[in-house]
């Protein structure tokens, strides 16, 4: 009777934010759909009561079918037999629910049987998921293929495809090769073009495909022989109706165990071209690649939540020398830094979210008709925002799910070790959120241009002019002093104008940016809810400054030349 | 094939995370402590109930619930999960009805629904834990009832077949059309609300609640015709007011006390005639019952 929305109040504060009115009227394009739709919102207020209303269900199917399964699905997994994957029992038990309750294609238009959710509400869902079970998250947000679909594809393809994913069918998305991983110029799968039957073909391997025996797959692949790089590739869409396409093997992995993660072999397999020949790296996968995340991010987010609640439960219940664990400052300093963590993560996340649904509900709008010259502002502006906050808050969280899964097994002690814990498995499954849909050093490389060229600054002190509470001005000034000091060390690192000086400090810029940021929002949060946030704005803001401070410090204690430390010495 | 199925629920007090202030100093049961909700026995019907619809498209199902006008709320959690229409039977001339009137006031309510093939039920509910319900409205219908119910298996040439979970094992029985069954809680669990259908109906209301103050959207009820629910009063399914509410409830509350279970407290019985007999006169002389 558990239910992961309602007993998270950190949604609804989420879900209320002043700029979600502006967001929804322009989703619904001023609720136009309730004409037609039986379950299209009536005005603001009624769109925010579906969310809830959805959100409680997917708490519900969360807390009473998909959290008590992972166990099971963490020791069983999926199999492969005959080039076909079957899911563990319970992992296709989530599915049905989820299913049988229409949840699939939530952000989908409804004029393909999609609820229409912005991004806030919807990533709302895959934060929820992913506490319950990251490895479902995974194969239940590959139903975001489906957005990528929707913005490139042509409408006799939309039609084709979205409505199954809203019935449920699943997919993936086939980027990854042997030999092309965080490299994906390398690509070398071969589509082949036969004129006389107006038909693509896909022949070679992908490896790593999360989900890859799903129904329908994004697949990318080089369309234009002779080319090396990204200008040969193109996107294509698999049916898996066609078949072509098998299954070799499933990879045995550390965690996510209940996402099936295999080796596929393309033979003569049918496929569709999506959007424009050439564009696929350069242009649709970049999308896709945003979208997906976001996704990381939520899950990032979910267990970090998980990981906190169970540390909170297993120190408040376990006695030594007399008393509960968490009455030692040892421990309950651990703890209330990992719900600071968690709590600074989600702010970002929704955040993100935010700056996505604003430029992507723009953009969608500006297929329909010309955008007046301050809503392009706007997009742009957003656009902006969006680009600079998915790849921090995607190392960031992720970072964080490794630090809060770590310190949720250093509470349990050796207990935490065995099997019998949840905080084992939140171990493993949090190790590949930094790792997948680009480690952490790619989302660095992403956004150092943003520190560079000043677009976290900006925001910064836009934050910074927002009001807050007399007894909240303290912490509004520590977070000046760290503005000042990310401000300082991004001169000392730019202003020798050299690469490897900045590719070398740029994760210590990047993530300075994030924690005066992250300590804003908390801050900002805990301007409008002082009960639910105040806490964690202190104790992020405390831990932010040190490592603001320990950065500072690092950069501005060493010089460009102490870089030969570190470079590798070959040919000794 | 389509079948006409009713549903009977019944919104109870959350009895299953009794806190301290659960009950009131005079005994009775503290409803404003207890979060109201659809009687989890009740659910497992209702899933029953689906999961005859997803085998027979088509078919119909109707909830049926007596209770005060918040009740309504179990309609709108019956359709947010499939079902096609929901009935509240409210009127204060119910109020305080035992088993035995709430059966008779079910059973009018059911005539007037006319053609039905299944009537399903939880077993019991949660607050009083009687199981009589069920049982009575099927007498008083004049049709066979199946209790115990765990799974409704088939439905062919007009003949229910049912798996019944028992004390000591499962039997499966057939039964002809039309039927009542009640279910366990052994049964497979409710599905969840779906979301379209909940965002569809969620404001669904009766002709009591749309005549309250600010109520949101009150054009939409002329337009669109599902989200007006039916609510019945005696007159309206025609029942004598007499075997209505508490004075057609024989049932006599002598006293209430808690008592804290003990494992010694149980006893097992033969099947012997005279220790029934024994027990029979051990229970009246305890009012337990007559």
């Amino acid at each position: 009777m558990a239910n992961f929305y309602t007993d998270t109040p950190q949604f609804r504060h989420y879900l209320q934010h002043p700029l979600m009115k502006r967001i929804v009227e322009l989703k619904e394009r001023s609720y136009a759909d309730r004409e037609t739709y039986d379950y299209a919102p009536m005005d603001f207020e009624d769109a925010m009561d579906s969310y809830e209303k959805v959100l409680e269900v997917v708490g519900e199917i969360c807390g009473d079918i998909i959290d008590p399964n992972a166990e099971k699905v963490d020791h069983t997994g999926p199999t492969v037999n005959d080039g076909r994957v079957t899911y563990a029992a319970p992992t296709q038990e989530n599915l049905d629910a989820l299913n049988k309750a229409e949840l699939m294609g939530m952000g989908l238009a409804r004029k393909y049987g999609g609820l229409n959710f912005p991004m806030v509400p919807y990533m709302m869902s895959a934060d929820i998921v992913s506490r319950a079970d990251a490895s479902f998250q995974n194969i239940w947000m590959l139903q975001d293929c489906g957005e990528t679909i929707y913005e490139f594809a042509d409408e006799k393809q939309r039609e084709k495809y979205l409505p199954r994913i809203v019935k449920g069918e699943t997919m993936s998305m086939d980027l990854t090769e042997p030999d092309a991983g965080s490299d994906l110029q390398a690509v070398m799968l071969k589509a082949t073009y036969h004129e006389k039957e107006d038909q693509w073909y896909l022949n070679g391997v992908k490896r790593f495909i999360t989900n890859g025996d799903a129904d329908i797959h994004l697949v990318l692949a080089r369309s234009e022989e002779g080319t090396k790089d990204a200008r040969g590739l193109s996107m294509f869409v698999y049916d898996k109706k066609n078949g072509g396409v098998d299954v070799r093997r499933i990879e045995n992995k550390m965690g996510i165990k209940g996402a099936p993660t295999c080796e596929l072999v393309f033979k003569n397999a049918k496929a569709e071209l999506v959007g424009s020949r050439r564009m696929g790296l350069i242009k649709y996968v970049m999308s896709l690649m945003n979208g997906a995340r976001l996704g990381i991010m939520a899950q990032s987010v979910g267990i970090s939540e998980a990981a906190t609640r169970e540390a909170y439960n297993y120190a408040i219940e376990r006695r030594q020398f007399g008393k509960a664990i968490i009455e030692f400052p040892p421990v309950y300093e651990m703890l209330a830094n990992m719900r600071a963590k968690t709590d600074a993560s989600r702010a970002l996340l929704y955040e993100t979210c935010r700056f996505v649904d604003m430029y992507k509900t723009l953009e969608d709008i500006s297929r329909e008709r010309k955008l007046t010259p301050e809503e392009r502002n706007e997009m742009k502006h957003f656009s902006r925002l969006a680009d600079a906050f998915t790849p921090l808050g995607k190392g960031m969280s992720s970072e964080y799910a490794n630090q809060n899964a770590y310190d949720a097994i250093q509470i349990h002690g050796g207990s935490g070790y065995m099997k019998d814990y949840k905080c084992e498995r939140l171990y493993r499954d949090a190790r590949i959120t930094n790792i997948y849909e680009g480690t952490t050093q790619l989302q660095v490389v992403a956004a150092i241009r943003h520190v560079t060229t000043g677009t976290y600054l900006q925001q910064i002190k836009e934050y910074a002019a927002m009001p807050v509470a007399p007894e909240l001005e303290p912490l509004k000034r520590v977070l000046a002093d760290m503005a000042e000091m990310y401000e300082k060390q991004t001169e000392v690192v730019t202003s020798p104008k050299d690469e490897d000086y900045l590719d070398f400090h740029a994760r210590r810029l990047v993530e300075s940016a994030g924690h005066v940021i992250m300590g804003h929002l908390l801050l900002q949060d805990a301007n409008e809810d002082q009960e639910l946030f105040r806490r964690s704005a202190e104790v992020y803001i405390h831990y932010g400054r040190i490592e603001v401070e320990k950065n500072y410090n690092f950069i501005t204690k060493s010089g460009i030349d102490d870089l030969g430390y570190y470079k590798p010495v070959f040919g000794e | 094939m389509t079948f006409n199925i009713i549903v009977l629920a019944k919104q109870v007090p959350d009895t299953r995370n009794v806190g301290k202030d659960a009950m009131k100093a005079d005994g009775t049961v503290n409803r404003a402590a207890l979060p109201a909700i659809f009687n989890p026995e009740d659910l497992n019907a209702m899933e029953q109930a689906l999961g005859i619809k997803d085998r027979f498209p088509g078919s119909k199902i109707t909830v049926l619930t007596m209770g005060p006008g918040r009740a309504a709320e179990i309609l709108r959690e019956g359709l947010f999960r499939g079902a096609d229409d929901g009935v509240l039977l409210t009127d204060r001339a119910f109020a305080g009805a035992d088993t035995l009137a709430t059966s008779y006031a079910l059973s009018m309510a059911i005539r007037k629904l006319g053609k039905f093939d299944i009537i399903v039920s939880g077993r019991q509910a949660i607050d009083g834990d009687t199981a009589q319900v069920g049982p009575q409205v099927a007498e008083k219908l004049g049709i066979p009832q199946i209790t115990y119910a765990e799974n409704i298996e088939k439905i062919e040439n007009g003949t229910i077949t049912v798996k019944r979970r028992l004390e000591n094992g499962v039997e499966v029985v057939e039964c002809p059309l039309p039927v009542v069954v009640t279910v366990n809680g052994s049964a497979r669990a409710c599905r969840p609300r779906n979301a379209k259908l909940l965002l569809k109906y969620k404001h669904a209301k009766t002709i009591t609640e749309r005549q309250a103050e600010n109520i949101d959207y009150i054009d939409i009820y002329s337009s669109r015709p599902y989200l007006n629910l039916t609510e019945w009063s005696v007159d309206d399914v025609e029942a004598d007011k007499v075997q209505c509410g508490l004075s057609g409830s024989p049932t006599k509350v002598k006293k209430i006390e808690n008592v804290v279970f003990q494992a010694k407290e149980s006893r097992r019985l033969s099947d012997d005639d005279a220790d029934i007999e024994e027990l029979i006169k051990e229970l009246i002389d305890s009012h337990t019952i007559g």
